[in-house]
């Protein structure tokens, strides 16, 4: 029995409140990647999903483009760039008054020359005295410009502002970062909760007291031990592959910890029964543990891929901040600082960076909810 | 390092550790046996080959690093003089450290209490609508997105024009429209840290809201119709029935959003840089890493003061699992 009650009527409203915040920030960022850097820089983004009134200042071609014709000297061009779909709907010669004319009327400067201008932006300056000024005049226009989208800014982004090696760099260190745990953390898994050994239990305490250990107490020393590997072996160990490591460092507990939870869940007998036919660890692992652990897998390369992909600290701290090391949000956190006025590299380069996190999230949101369900404590 | 380079180290770096366990366990497999009679010995051999990598990069990384630090923060800033207390005197007495905890503690006092409740009022109200689960996702989503771009996409909405110009941040835009002055949100004191904490709410409140869904399906569903049929309001229910009956759930929601919080730097870091009073302590502690070519002691004493907040976290979770193991 479905009420229709104010009580049902209430929490729609106020969950699609709810939406409507979170949603905002993220969308905005989104139509802002998207329009054209100038637009951006004056109006609002809110504004460019309706037709709106721009008020644009354009200067008129100087006298090289002047013809004569039917007793006058005149100069013919557009204000505007082909389907820019604009429509003028009054404009002016005088910053004072932006509006003085309409579409029709014929607007005559202090020098007696005349301009014509028409809603698309195509204008005709005449004179009957020759143009002698290199510069044209300035017309004021206000006119009504349609929604209107680019990927300009995207082009420019990933081409000229480096964002586009970034996004390379940032997979180079998340793929790797986000594989060797899993490896490696499978084994240890595995050994923690199927084989019997001499310090089992006090390994597992460690890595339950290594789940909140925060980030920040590991990285002055092994900044330190890095800076010396460098120094010893004369290779920058500040690199891909000391970022690998890292990385592997600091979720070994929470990958370990969350596939020990699902390995200790499989039925026991079915090794034993393995292990009865003479099935050596090896074989179990990979004929027993490896299919059935696929979704658990799943699971925890989304977390540590994400939690990777997302990081800041630790590529700070571990790479170099050189083109070919620099990642995502680094760069993005430079460009904040640099070009912290140039909102359309800004946006768009936030929105590249977000490509990657919003695909995983939207086609594999049920193993990313999982594992995070699934009790995920991150150092 | 030229992109096809990189992708060939990338290759090797991974080959490498699944050739180490499939080259060891393939000589084991197929001499252990012959020169290796007893199972148990082989046995044994096996348990290293598969806990070694693990652990010892487990103890690189995380066990030798906390008594390093520890013992980093007794000594002067290149690590080689015993200084005693003088790097957690200097703390006390420092206004930066001052602020930056007082700074901390409102953000944990804040944040995972806020991203908690809105987690679970939304996983209540999305519960029972049958769009819920579109709208799940969408609050879900920043969870899967950067710090840093969340830093972006919130710096635009409180992005500040002088006043005569036209106001492209919405929050500003908003505060225009209805006649008020154009603010710097980010800039002042006290004030701006609720904005970056806003930040951080965003983002969290995902996290609580699919524990606390997956949660609510725990439920048991005639407990729910026995107190509608009874007439118990919707409001009554939840705080009568939801709210003690997730109690456990809440706490861990609270806890794991508490060691997020505990830890926070990029969002700062993009933002603001820990400048106009929002400096938290990872931040001051990544400053004293570099500043004036790093100071290792002041350094560690910041990243232990962060580790003190978490112990009770620790010490809790290792109870319950002895607790666990003894049954």
């Amino acid at each position: 029995m479905k009420k229709f009650s104010i009580s049902s009527i209430l929490s729609q409203l106020l969950l699609l409140f709810f939406v409507i915040i979170w949603i905002i920030p993220t969308f905005g960022l989104f139509i802002s990647s998207l329009r054209d850097k100038d637009l951006l820089a004056i109006s609002g983004w809110w504004t460019s999903l309706t037709t709106t009134e721009v008020n644009e200042i354009y200067r008129m071609s100087g006298m090289e483009s002047q013809i004569e014709e039917d007793g006058y000297f005149k100069i013919k061009g557009k204000l505007f760039e082909d389907n820019s779909g604009k429509k003028i709907e009054s404009f002016g010669i005088t910053s004072k008054k932006i509006n003085e004319f309409n579409i029709g009327d014929v607007a005559i400067f202090k020098d007696e020359s005349e301009v014509l201008l028409d809603e698309d932006g195509n204008y005709e300056w005449r004179s009957r005295t020759e143009f002698k000024k290199k510069k044209g005049k300035r017309l004021f226009t206000t006119s009504l410009s349609p929604p209107a989208f680019t990927f300009e800014n995207y082009r420019e982004v990933l081409f000229k502002e480096g964002i586009g090696r970034a996004f390379i760099n940032t997979m180079a260190v998340a793929l790797p970062s986000t594989l060797i745990p899993l490896i490696i953390c499978s084994f240890f898994a595995y050994s923690l909760t199927w084989m019997k050994f001499y310090g089992r239990d006090t390994l597992l305490a460690i890595i339950i007291a290594s789940l909140v250990v925060p980030l920040q107490m590991s990285l002055i020393p092994i900044l330190t031990i890095y800076n010396d590997f460098g120094a010893l072996f004369g290779v920058a160990a500040k690199s891909y592959p000391g970022v690998w490591m890292a990385h592997t460092g600091f979720g070994l507990a929470s990958t370990t910890f969350l596939l020990r939870n699902f390995l200790k869940s499989l039925p026991n007998e079915m090794m034993e029964a393995a292990k009865v036919d003479g099935a050596s660890h090896y074989d179990i692992f990979l004929r027993i543990i490896i299919p059935l652990s696929i979704p658990a897998f799943a699971s925890i390369f989304i977390l540590q891929f994400l939690w990777c992909w997302n990081d800041l600290l630790v590529g700070l701290v571990f790479l170099d901040q050189v083109p070919s090391e620099i990642i995502l949000t680094a760069k993005l956190k430079e460009l904040l600082g640099s070009r912290g006025e140039n909102w359309e590299i800004l946006t768009t380069g936030a929105f590249v960076s977000m490509t990657v996190p919003l695909f995983i999230f939207f086609a594999l949101q049920r193993y990313f909810i999982r594992g995070l369900v699934a009790g995920s404590v991150k150092g | 390092m030229t992109i096809l380079n990189l992708v060939f180290i990338v290759f090797l770096g991974i080959l490498f550790f699944i050739a180490y366990f499939h080259i060891s366990n393939y000589i084991l497999d197929n001499y252990g046996n012959k020169t290796l009679k007893r199972y148990n010995f082989e046995n044994s051999i096996r348990v290293i080959v598969f806990i070694t990598p693990a652990f010892i990069v487990l103890f690189i990384f995380i066990l030798y690093p906390v008594f390093e630090t520890i013992r980093l923060s007794f000594y002067d800033k290149f690590g080689r003089e015993f200084v005693g207390l003088y790097n957690y005197k200097w703390a006390i007495n420092d206004p930066e450290f001052r602020r930056s905890i007082l700074n901390n503690l409102v953000w944990l006092l804040v944040v995972p209490t806020l991203s908690t409740f809105f987690g679970l009022v939304i996983a209540n109200l999305a519960d029972r609508i049958w769009w819920g689960s579109i709208a799940k996702s969408i609050i879900f989503m920043p969870m899967a997105i950067s710090f840093v771009g969340a830093g972006v996409i919130w710096k635009f909405i409180y992005e500040y024009r002088g006043p005569e110009n036209t106001q492209i941040g919405l929050l500003n835009a908003i505060i225009v429209s209805l006649g008020y002055e154009p603010q710097a949100w980010l800039t002042i004191p006290m004030w701006n840290n609720f904005f970056l904490m806003a930040i951080m709410i965003w983002i969290q409140t995902g996290l609580a809201l699919v524990i606390f869904s997956a949660a609510l399906r725990s439920i048991p569903k005639e407990m729910l119709e026995a107190a509608r049929i009874d007439g118990a309001s919707e409001l009554k229910i939840f705080f009568s029935i939801i709210i003690p009956y997730l109690e456990q759930t809440i706490l861990v929601i609270w806890t794991l959003i508490t060691i997020i919080v505990l830890r926070i730097f990029d969002i700062i870091f993009a933002m603001t840089n820990g400048e106009w009073q929002t400096g938290v302590l990872a931040n001051l502690m990544y400053d004293w890493m570099f500043r004036g070519g790093g100071d290792s002691g002041r350094g560690s004493v910041l990243a232990i003061v962060i580790m003190i907040g978490v112990i009770p976290i620790l010490a809790w979770n290792l109870y319950k699992h002895r607790q666990e193991q003894k049954i």
